[in-house]
């Protein structure tokens, strides 16, 4: 039964990712590609109608996650309390940037809220990543199931961890790549003309990036052996990973044959198949504990009783 | 609505949408006027007064129980002698008010433990007394919008108009006041009679952390409040119609 939850909450999570992914991603990469004002309006206009709605995929992973599994609940939003409010902070801007920048005429105000935009997209998606990182290396939980953990430390590999540390702070970076590279190959999609020449040239770019994903994980496994316990036990878990290297060999593949809708498809597995990865190296885990294993959040404490 | 209505017909642009938004606005307004006189805002009150006994004496200011309680106008609170000063009562109003008989004994605050009386009283009080004397005040000018609507002089009455004008902030400060009073009223429980306010701070995110993130979100929230104010004053000027945007 908790596994079920698991899965709806992941479900949830994972459609955040896909959706508001390349929303991030166009932020990320909008100042980037357009030269001038009437191309960035073109680029911000691909997310227009769909960015608010995508967002609200992150209330209902909230709400599944608030449900499903309380205690995981309670101790994460309230040990990671500061970086949860300046992602609050972050969509806010972002999404006030969207809605303002074609208000005034001026040339000022788009510039400015544009910056915005594009800050507020990067900050976003390393927060994200470095969110992911915390889950993936655990924080130190106590016996009761709360943790307290300082936002940032020192940055050294050893030592008191911080929630932004280098291998959070390196996921981030990750996360930043993937969903700039998911952005690009939603714009290849959805924009006409002289601009599509160029998002393809992106995306194509980026997709070195994302390949260089597949190899960090199998990195990351070498640091956190746990992690291949899973497959071990359930080998049909090697499907999630395939289904990461089928969705990105799938965008190279569609990109080159100008399938543009397709490549996009393909680049929403790549995602899902990198997070249900990630899900299920950790399953029965949802929230490790770095000061012992034995105060570990797991599906079966943390669910709700009945 | 009906103020920018009146702004518009005052300053006589856009006089035809003027008109419009001055006839939506007040049809809206004085069927709302009157249903939060009876009945959302009479349930509402007669709702804490039975569930909710020491909030409904504290935001009446009614420190002692009385057969044929007074409604307080005015007056303001002191709390460490439980009366009120300088009070302008309506006999047995309250008492109406909340149990339909002009002789019904209300429960003042006398009958409670301090322990659960709301921290704040003046200020629960004082909002109180804010949202439902705008509320009146709603009835009142919109009544007589309804008067010179039916006597046909709606449009050309300048004092009519320029107070639907001028009273166009009363609402947001009403609402505020309401939301204040409800949660102010609510103290010291965070679930009324069952889990005090105390019992349910979070022993893992220090003050120190809510006052950062309530001064963060009190700042973005400031500047989105000055940059909507100038933006829905650049939408008034430009007024209403098909224009070339700024697209």
């Amino acid at each position: 039964m908790g596994a079920i939850w698991l899965c709806l909450v992941a479900v949830m999570i994972a459609g955040y990712v896909v959706l508001d992914g390349f929303d991030i991603g166009v932020g990320i990469l909008h100042l980037l590609i357009a030269h001038t004002d009437d191309e960035r309006r073109a680029l911000i206009q691909s997310i227009g109608p769909v960015w608010d709605g995508n967002e609200v995929w992150l209330l209902a992973a909230g709400g599944t996650l608030y449900f499903a599994f309380p205690a995981l609940y309670a101790a994460s939003f309230s040990g990671f309390y500061l970086p949860l409010m300046m992602v609050l902070w972050l969509l806010i801007l972002r999404g006030v940037s969207l809605e303002f920048r074609s208000h005034v005429g001026g040339h000022l105000w788009s510039v400015f809220w544009d910056a915005v935009f594009a800050v507020a997209s990067i900050l976003l998606a390393v927060f994200f990543g470095a969110a992911l990182g915390n889950v993936v290396r655990g924080v130190p939980l106590d016996a009761a199931g709360n943790f307290f953990e300082p936002l940032w430390t020192n940055f050294q590999p050893t030592g008191q961890t911080g929630i932004l540390d280098w291998y959070t702070i390196l996921v981030g970076m990750v996360a930043l790549a993937v969903l700039a590279f998911h952005g690009a190959v939603w714009l290849t999609w959805r924009v006409r003309g002289e601009l599509n020449g160029r998002t393809h040239a992106v995306a194509l770019r980026l997709w070195w990036v994302a390949a260089l994903t597949i190899i960090l994980t199998f990195v990351n496994f070498r640091l956190l052996p746990v992690g291949l316990y899973s497959f071990r036990v359930h080998p049909l878990g090697f499907i999630f990973p395939l289904l990461a290297i089928a969705g990105l060999v799938g965008v190279k593949l569609f990109l080159r044959g100008n399938q543009e809708a397709a490549a996009f498809a393909a680049s929403c597995v790549y995602i899902i198949g990198m997070l249900t990865s990630v899900t299920f190296t950790l399953y029965p885990n949802v929230l490790p504990s770095t000061a012992g294993i034995i105060n570990n959040l797991t599906v079966a404490n943390a669910k709700a009783a009945h | 609505m009906a103020a920018l209505g009146a702004y518009y017909v005052l300053s006589e642009q856009h006089e035809k949408f003027g008109k419009l938004f001055l006839r939506v606005g007040f049809t809206v307004g004085v069927l709302a006027a009157f249903l939060q006189l009876y009945p959302t805002g009479d349930g509402q009150g007669i709702m804490i007064a039975r569930h909710q006994e020491p909030t409904h004496a504290a935001m009446e200011g009614l420190f002692h129980t009385q057969a044929g309680a007074p409604i307080a106008i005015l007056g303001q609170p002191d709390v460490p002698n439980m009366r009120l000063d300088n009070p302008l009562h309506i006999p047995n109003a309250l008492s109406f008010l909340t149990c339909k008989k002009w002789t019904a004994t209300v429960k003042g605050l006398d009958q409670f433990p301090q322990d659960e009386w709301p921290d704040n009283i003046p200020l629960l009080y004082f909002s109180y007394h804010i949202m439902v004397g705008l509320g009146t005040v709603f009835i009142a000018i919109l009544f007589l919008a309804a008067v010179q609507l039916l006597r046909g002089k709606l449009y050309t009455s300048r004092v009519m108009l320029w107070t639907l004008m001028l009273s166009a902030p009363f609402p947001f400060i009403a609402n505020t006041a309401g939301w204040i009073t409800a949660e102010v009223g609510r103290q010291p429980w965070i679930i009324y009679g069952m889990m005090r306010t105390r019992a349910g701070v979070s022993s893992l995110v220090a003050a120190g952390n809510i006052w950062f993130t309530l001064l963060g979100f009190m700042g973005i929230y400031s500047i989105l409040a000055i940059l909507f104010l100038f933006l829905v004053y650049r939408e008034i000027e430009h007024g209403p119609g098909p224009e070339p945007s700024a697209e």
